[in-house]
């Protein structure tokens, strides 16, 4: 997600103050908004679609989520790392991408209520095995992603 | 129809996600992705206060705004970037932290409900 700049908020006493502020922040940053908004939306879609192609029944492990879980940090280890080697990349080419259309693609609330839904259900070995594979598979994916993605950028700026 | 429901509610909770990032994260100086866990927590206890929910509000508010507002590819790009950055340490309680207090609000949210 984009890091806000260094700038040092002040905390209002006032509440309407706080108010001003947060009109404040979205007015400025209307273009990143909508785009974090459309490839937030565009995710979702994807993600919705794929439950649909591939629905999973109850009580079993949660492949498609896992899955979609999975491809979406494979590939924001893949555009993070575009996206910072780029000398002067569009502004708005993270906020959609990343921000919004892989955020919104990846689901952390349906991977947290899954577990809680196979654990009400007694299913408690597949509730382990799904709490411990998501982060170990996704953190693994973004770690390959993100490394082989530098080393290409590498040898791409060698030659 | 049900497509414009999960869109909407996406296309509203990726927005708040970048929003609550940025005003969690002007708030703290630590290494600690703490936006980002605040979303995925709260995502997760809204996700659970909807159990039992009817479809169309499942889809429009679960599916869409809850699924756009929580993430694991960030949440996992953080993580590598703690680990990479030698703060391994940070790195480790981000995921047990995200993971037990995720479970733990979604449990809360649907035991609330239940």
């Amino acid at each position: 997600m984009d890091r806000p700049g260094p700038a040092e908020t002040i905390e209002p006493i006032d509440p309407d103050v706080e108010a001003e502020d947060l009109r404040g922040t979205v007015r400025e940053h209307w273009p990143v908004l909508c785009a974090v908004s459309a490839g937030g939306g565009l995710g979702a879609a994807a993600r919705y679609g794929a439950g649909l192609l591939w629905p999973t029944a109850g009580g079993a492990f949660p492949w498609t989520t896992f899955l979609i879980n999975l491809v979406g940090c494979a590939l924001i280890g893949v555009v993070l790392t575009v996206v910072t080697h780029l000398a002067s990349p569009h502004p708005l080419l993270r906020p959609f991408l990343a921000t919004g259309i892989l955020g919104g693609f990846t689901t952390f609330s349906t991977y947290a209520v899954d577990i809680r839904q196979l654990l009400a259900d007694d299913r408690t070995a597949t509730a382990l095995a799904y709490l411990a594979a998501t982060p170990v598979a996704a953190l693994a994916a973004v770690w390959a992603t993100a490394s082989a993605t530098r080393r290409l950028l590498h040898r791409q700026a060698m030659s | 129809m049900t497509w414009l429901f999960v869109i909407t509610g996406a296309m509203v909770g990726a927005p708040l996600r970048y929003l609550t990032d940025r005003a969690v994260q002007s708030r703290h100086a630590s290494a600690f992705p703490w936006g980002t866990f605040t979303v995925n927590v709260t995502g997760s206890l809204v996700l659970g206060l909807l159990t039992g929910a009817t479809a169309d509000v499942h889809l429009a508010l679960g599916t869409g705004l809850c699924g756009a507002l929580t993430t694991y590819s960030t949440f996992s790009y953080e993580t590598l970037r703690l680990a990479e950055e030698g703060k391994r340490a940070y790195a480790a309680a981000n995921v047990v932290a995200s993971v037990a207090c995720g479970l733990g609000a979604a449990c809360a949210g649907a035991a609330l409900v239940g």
